[in-house]
């Protein structure tokens, strides 16, 4: 237990929109242990990237607002904590990489500026200390002739590219924590391959922590060791990512891993979901997955399911299980 | 021999299209960006082509100038043994009902202010198909066959999700009851749970109509499922053309390896991965010689020099690739 880093317990973010209450992140649990690699995983609007945004505390506010929990790091509660720390956390304890390459640097900058930027702010250091150390972290993700790279502006930069170059941003200050965002969805399969090795690399060469938030069950399996899979804002199956991948518990759950085509054989007919996710603003009583569920009871739309215990590491939150 | 040529919907040869790229006070041409650069393949009827390549390598601009939304700059486009190329706007017209489009963004490609009756229905206003009356049954009927309800015709297209938008896309391609379909990237702006809903809808349509699919992607799990042959593109030009029996299970070319090794699945977990180097060039000075030779990771020293041919290796498996000379 005390191996754990960063706890996030009972979450609640609630945007309030003119059409009504959003209630995108509904009471979300979950621990990031040291050096572990923990995916969070949802189809779009499940709430995964809010839940990330609220551990800094990152989305607009008003209309965002968190209601409830706590997210404990290092002894602190950051939902609580006065904003001046929690900006010395931001980037230097708890470093986020965000999703759109292309829209998280500024055109205007070159990537050398960009990267010196954060490094200044944080540690005591020169500009020509903190050149080096971006020449060197753009090294250690990958980007080939990385001196040149840093007099370049991001226009210059593929995709795949840039992306690598939040990465080494996200990295120059040593974090303890790395917040990944879909930092594989905007590009290429074989870019995506080299971007997820570089996490893999990464994890054992600093041992650092990972929260990675990504819709693809396969990119969780192979560089997750545990998984929070989110539905309608709330977590309803946490487990390690072979538990999750051979013995999912929850519905939802074995329904996303068997709509996935699979490389490696091709079948008949998809298995589907029937449906779509439900609307924020109109989320169905109970459990919020009841209307799509093929195993529904009576119970689940009257009753919010609580957490089950399968096994020590392996929670679910459904009826069956009651 | 004859039967054979029937057979065949669509035969393309030598299709380019190239961009020109002009600078200067006076547009001077500088170059083109060869966007489809010689492709040659064929598209039988009730046939699915996958189509496989990374962002850039042309794969959308080969889908847009078979209906000539693009023109090509040449080469031919033979539709059941008519030119493409050659039609008049008459004849390009009526040839369009028989070739339809699906796209990738079914937000993008709906009009707001229509209503998705009026959307799906418009194909038959501009060819002038059936009274207003017969249309509106007609409408009806499609949004049932792709599992909508009819009464949701005068809804606007805010009022549904992205699954639903993608099934009024693929309605409306299907009113003037066409041959082939183009589908560029139908599934990569969806969910993964809706993904699987739409596939299933297009398998289900295609044995129904009896349709042939253009099916342009880059998950190669999509193809997999749903394609009979696959072709992979490389900076304008096809490297690979099998069965996808074939291709999947004995890859020849070194970049369909290193594609199908970089798809993340449940059992690899990364190994035995063929990691590439770098990015896809730019179109607009691609490397001489065979265009993948600096990412590849079984290059020789011919391939810097001379260009590959598509050749066929075994039957109905081709390749554009020195190690196989």
């Amino acid at each position: 237990m005390n191996n754990a880093v960063l706890k996030v317990s009972n979450l609640k973010t609630y945007f309030f929109t003119g059409r009504g209450t959003v209630k995108a992140v509904d009471g979300v649990d979950f621990e990031l242990r040291r050096g572990e690699c923990l995916c969070l995983v949802g189809e779009s609007g499940c709430g995964k990237t809010v839940t990330a945004l609220s551990i800094l505390r990152l989305f607009d506010s008003p209309p965002g607002k968190i209601v409830d929990g706590r997210v404990s790091y290092d002894g602190l509660d950051l939902v609580k904590c006065p904003s001046k720390r929690l900006r010395q956390i931001r980037g230097k304890d708890i470093a986020m990489v965000f999703q759109e390459a292309q829209s998280a640097l500024n055109p205007v900058f070159t990537i050398g500026d960009q990267i010196t930027e954060q490094i200044k702010l944080h540690i005591p250091v020169g500009y020509a200390r903190a050149k080096d150390r971006a020449i060197t972290l753009l090294s250690e993700v990958g980007i080939p002739s990385a001196e040149s790279v840093m007099s370049y502006n991001p226009h210059q930069l593929s995709g795949g590219m840039k992306q690598r170059v939040l990465i080494a941003m996200g990295l120059s200050c040593d974090p303890k924590i790395l917040i990944a965002d879909e930092p594989t969805t905007a590009v290429d399969v074989t870019i995506k391959a080299q971007i997820l090795d570089i996490f893999r690399e990464l994890k054992t060469s600093r041992q650092m922590s990972t929260i990675f938030i990504t819709h693809d069950l396969a990119v969780v399996a192979e560089i997750g060791d545990r998984a929070v899979v989110m539905y309608g804002g709330k977590d309803v199956e946490t487990a390690p990512v072979s538990e999750i991948i051979g013995n999912a518990k929850h519905p939802y759950t074995s329904g996303l891993i068997a709509c996935l085509p699979d490389i490696a054989k091709s079948t008949g007919r998809l298995t589907s979901i029937p449906g779509a996710t439900p609307n924020p603003l109109e989320m169905p009583q109970g459990c919020a997955f009841h209307p799509r569920c093929p195993k529904a009871m009576e119970v689940c739309s009257q009753q919010e399911p609580t957490e089950t215990t399968i096994s020590k590491e392996h929670k679910v939150n459904c009826h069956l299980y009651t | 021999m004859k039967n054979e040529l029937n057979h065949k919907l669509i035969q393309i040869k030598n299709l380019k299209k190239y961009y020109p790229v002009t600078a200067g006070l006076f547009s001077r041409h500088i170059g083109d960006i060869k966007a489809v650069d010689g492709v040659t393949f064929d598209i039988s009827e009730r046939e699915i082509i996958g189509l496989v390549g990374e962002s850039g390598c042309g794969k959308s601009t080969l889908g847009k100038t078979i209906p000539r939304l693009e023109e090509p700059t040449s080469g031919e486009i033979l539709y059941r043994g008519t030119d493409i190329t050659k039609l008049d706007k008459k004849g390009l017209r009526e040839l369009r009902g028989e070739i339809q489009i699906i796209f990738q963004d079914p937000d993008a490609s709906l009009d707001p202010r229509m209503t998705v009756g009026d959307s799906i229905c418009e194909p038959l206003v501009i060819h002038n198909i059936d009274n207003e009356k017969k249309r509106m049954d007609r409408v009806a009927e499609l949004m049932e066959q792709v599992g909508l309800e009819a009464r949701q015709a005068d809804l606007y297209p805010h009022e549904f999700s992205g699954g639903q938008k993608q099934r009024i896309g693929i309605a409306r391609a299907l009113a003037l009851n066409p041959k082939l379909i183009i589908a560029d990237e139908p599934v990569s702006a969806l969910d993964v749970s809706i993904q699987a809903q739409i596939l299933n809808l297009m398998m289900d349509i295609q044995e129904k109509f009896g349709l042939a699919y253009l099916l342009i992607a880059h998950d190669l799990s999509v193809i997999r499922h749903m394609a009979h042959r696959v072709a992979i593109m490389y900076l304008g030009k096809i490297v690979e053309l099998a069965n996808k029996q074939e291709l999947f299970e004995n890859p020849l070319h070194p970049y369909t390896e290193a594609l199908l090794s970089a798809v993340p699945s449940f059992k690899s977990k990364g190994k035995g991965r063929i990691l590439l180097r770098g990015d896809v060039p730019s179109p607009l000075n691609p490397p001489s010689g065979c265009h993948f030779h600096p990412r590849c990771h079984r290059v020789l020293h011919i391939c810097s020099k001379e260009e590959p041919l598509l050749t066929e290796m075994a039957q109905d498996h081709f390749v554009a690739c020195h190690l196989y000379r």
